[in-house]
């Protein structure tokens, strides 16, 4: 049998008008493979999944989505569902009626397709789905989405900020079932401005800026390439940790907090791995406790402000991207 | 190393019209606005039609309202000529005028083109949907206007606009033949609806399209236009059922109307499926253009107008305003012949056939300084008829509101025992003397010769 990755795109190139959304960008997504794109507003990731769901075709370069090669719009293969820009959902309708207009429209037979009860209790809404989704909040709205998504029994799934809104559960559900669909082999590209969430679901990302790729790959080697990262050290003398953390090669405390205000007050210090773990021996052996260590900020947030040159903290609304 | 997927055997096949028929009807049929509407029209009519033909006080300002305590079909023709008026342009507005629209203001453009994938199909879906709904909204005016009538007043003859007596099963097939040729522009409204969601996108402007060409036709129609741009409205089919009250039927009019409401049905329809698969989906921020409404709607629309005006112009003998002496007359000794043998029965005399009446009528309009032609509440005529059983000539003096539609209402000034205000003792109950005051229609495209 033929076989090949469920996307794979070359030289991508997207325009409107004069301005250029995607400029010449590869992606490769294989099955079973959950891939984040991440990137500031306008970076180009909503134009990418658009062209994926067949919204719209790229002015150039080369796109196989599930092995078929894109040429033009809504021409993408049986197997590709989500959502860009959010659920299109009916408010008039329930959550039940939403999803069986859908699965009516694409002719889903019961041999080939979760049904739609299935598809509910997956997501958790099996208790509303009777209720009409005026009155839903936003999190079920995107639980709803990604249950219409599920009724296709997807290769493909595409989701654009699928965690917006999401309560603690609702996040949980939606985890759930992206790591159950990936395990079965469905590739699922993932755009949004979580980072928690990429870093807990991604196996590979892709971090887009003005339309180009500015790194793609898996999240270890991310984390390599980071490059010295900040540290957060709460310990039980901090006075004692700033020397200790300044005679330390390779190590320096970063300026602007005052140790001496508070007497369990954090100290950021900057520099590699090994030269952390040098400063963890040199605190056991003068008796200072370290009670807390960590990144500031995960390696994923650090490359993403590095390299797209925001230098500021990644958005956590769902504004409307390119 | 990447992994990978098998190969799947095709593109998706676009979802089949009729399933997205069937979603773009349960969308329409889920929202209160369509189901109070719905509502409505099923039971409005029907009370109203019962509550008002038990009135003494009818709107006789209607036609055919001075006969609703006589018959039950006269109620459903009330109704009809409101509808013509308001309601079914309105009723189009909020349901094709919307179709496209409401997934501007949902958002949902994209969740749709991936689930039918394929812009046509959506399209027609939605086009037969709306339809379905239009033509709902219809039947239930109709159905329910006819069963008020025939529930409070029943199944009785009816006058047409010439005098001439309908059998209840003549009223019956001619009431519903109206109700059926007010179908052709309620299809042309609807496709400017239909254009103007599809072209205004979420913009109130869209909604709006049909009421606002209905309100801007009806001012056009107050006006003595000239016969052929009269015709060239899509809107007068919504006057021209009048025609098939009278013996033999105005059928000129209805026919030249009904062709133009089903060109601009079409045109319209056209024109909306064409900038509906020109449509960038991927912009979010689409809201209408109104120069694109202008250059894509509107203007072909003005072109379709004069085009039209162009071959009825030449392709029919009418000229002027259609309203002419000769042609009122004519129409007025008719229905007064008619109207007069009814109000001997009512009155229990001897039948006088119309022919033994030979009634003629001469009018005048204004003074001598005033053309006798055209719309106006200034027309003097007078009916003479013979006499039966004596060689006297009556004379009936009658005071004529003339519309531009050709419609008038015939007001009797004098003999006060022929056509002045009393009371007649009728089957039903009393009524007032029929030729008191009455209606008519002339038909517009005829050619007389003038005197």
């Amino acid at each position: 049998m033929d076989r090949s990755p469920a996307v794979r795109g070359r030289g991508i190139r997207k325009s409107f008008g004069d301005v250029v959304a995607l400029d010449g960008m590869d992606l490769d997504v294989g099955a079973g493979q959950v891939h984040g794109l991440v990137g500031p507003n306008g970076a180009g990731k909503t134009t990418l999944l658009g062209l994926l769901l067949g919204l719209a075709v790229a002015d150039g370069g080369s796109l196989e989505i599930l092995g078929t090669p894109v040429g033009r719009t809504l021409a993408v293969p049986e197997g590709v569902a989500g959502f860009v820009d959010g659920p299109g959902l009916y408010p008039s309708l329930t959550a039940r009626q939403n999803l069986s207009a859908l699965a009516s429209l694409r002719r889903y037979d019961a041999g080939r397709t979760t049904g739609v009860d299935d598809a509910l209790e997956q997501v958790g809404l099996t208790d509303v789905a009777d209720d009409r989704v005026r009155g839903f909040s936003l999190g079920m709205r995107q639980r709803l989405g990604l249950a219409a998504a599920l009724l296709t029994t997807p290769r493909l799934l595409v989701l654009d900020e699928p965690a917006n809104g999401l309560d603690l559960a609702g996040k949980q559900h939606v985890h759930r079932v992206l790591t159950g669909l990936a395990a079965e082999g469905t590739a699922v590209v993932l755009s949004s401005h979580r980072m928690d969430d990429l870093a807990a679901l991604c196996s590979e990302v892709t971090i887009l800026a003005t339309g180009r790729v500015v790194f793609s790959g898996p999240l270890s080697k991310l984390a390599a390439e980071s490059g010295e990262l900040d540290y957060r050290l709460l310990t039980s003398d901090p006075e004692a940790t700033r020397r200790l953390a300044a005679e330390t090669p390779g190590l320096r405390v970063v300026p602007g907090r005052d140790p001496g205000q508070r007497a369990d007050a954090d100290i950021v210090v900057r520099g590699p791995v090994p030269a952390l773990d040098e400063l963890v021996v040199r605190l056991v052996q003068a008796g200072v406790a370290l009670r807390e260590l960590g990144p500031v900020m995960t390696p994923l947030e650090a490359a993403f402000l590095a390299l797209t040159g925001t230098g500021a903290e990644p958005a956590q609304t769902d504004q409307e991207d390119l | 190393m990447t992994a990978t997927v098998a190969r799947p055997r095709a593109d998706a096949r676009p979802a089949p019209v009729l399933h997205g028929y069937r979603f773009e009807l349960v969308k329409l049929l889920s929202q209160w606005r369509i189901r109070l509407l719905l509502l409505a029209c099923w039971i409005a009519p029907a009370a109203f039609v019962a509550v008002v033909s038990l009135q003494s006080s009818l709107p006789a300002d209607t036609v055919f309202g001075r006969w609703m305590n006589a018959t039950g079909w006269a109620g459903s023709l009330v109704v009809l000529d409101f509808s013509c008026s308001w309601a079914l342009p309105l009723l189009t507005a909020l349901v094709a005028g919307d179709v496209f629209a409401v997934e501007d203001r949902l958002g949902t453009w994209r969740h749709l083109l991936v689930a039918v994938r394929s812009p046509r199909r959506i399209f027609v879906a939605k086009t037969l949907a709306s339809l379905t709904v239009i033509l709902l909204l219809v039947a239930g005016l109709t159905a329910s206007g006819i069963a008020g009538g025939l529930a409070a007043v029943g199944n009785r003859p009816l006058a047409g606009l010439d005098g001439h007596l309908l059998t209840p099963a003549d009223a019956a097939g001619t009431v519903l033949l109206a109700w059926a040729c007010a179908l052709a522009p309620t299809l042309a409204f609807a496709a400017v609806g239909l254009l103007g969601s599809v072209a205004l996108g979420r913009s109130p402007m869209g909604l709006l399209m049909p009421a606002l060409l209905a309100f801007v036709l009806q001012l056009a129609q107050l006006l003595p236009l000239p016969v052929a741009v009269q015709l060239a409205l899509p809107s007068h089919a919504f006057l021209a059922w009048r025609g098939l009250f009278t013996s033999p039927a105005q059928a000129g009019p209805l026919l030249i109307g009904l062709v133009v409401s089903l060109v601009w049905a079409v045109v319209a329809t056209a024109l909306a499926y064409l900038l509906f698969l020109r449509r960038d989906f991927t912009d979010l921020t689409y809201d209408g253009s109104g120069r694109r409404a202008l250059v894509a709607g509107v203007l072909p629309l003005a072109g379709v107008v004069a085009l039209t005006i162009g071959v009825i112009a030449v392709a029919t003998p009418a000229t002027g305003t259609g309203i002419e002496k000769v042609k009122l007359q004519d129409s007025l000794a008719t229905a007064y012949s008619h109207l007069y043998r009814l109000q001997t029965q009512e009155l229990h005399r001897p039948d006088v056939p119309e022919a033994q009446l030979q009634a003629t009528a001469s009018c005048d309009k204004g003074d001598s300084l005033v053309v006798d032609e055209g719309p106006g509440n200034d027309w003097r005529c007078v009916v003479s008829w013979h006499v039966p059983g004596a060689t006297a000539v009556g004379n009936a003096i009658y005071q004529l509101d003339v519309t531009a539609d050709g419609r008038y209402v015939a007001d009797g000034d004098g003999p006060k025992e022929v056509n002045g205000y009393f009371q007649v003792r009728t089957p039903n109950g009393d009524a007032p003397n029929p030729l008191w005051q009455f209606d008519g229609n002339v038909d517009l495209l005829t050619s007389t010769t003038k005197e």
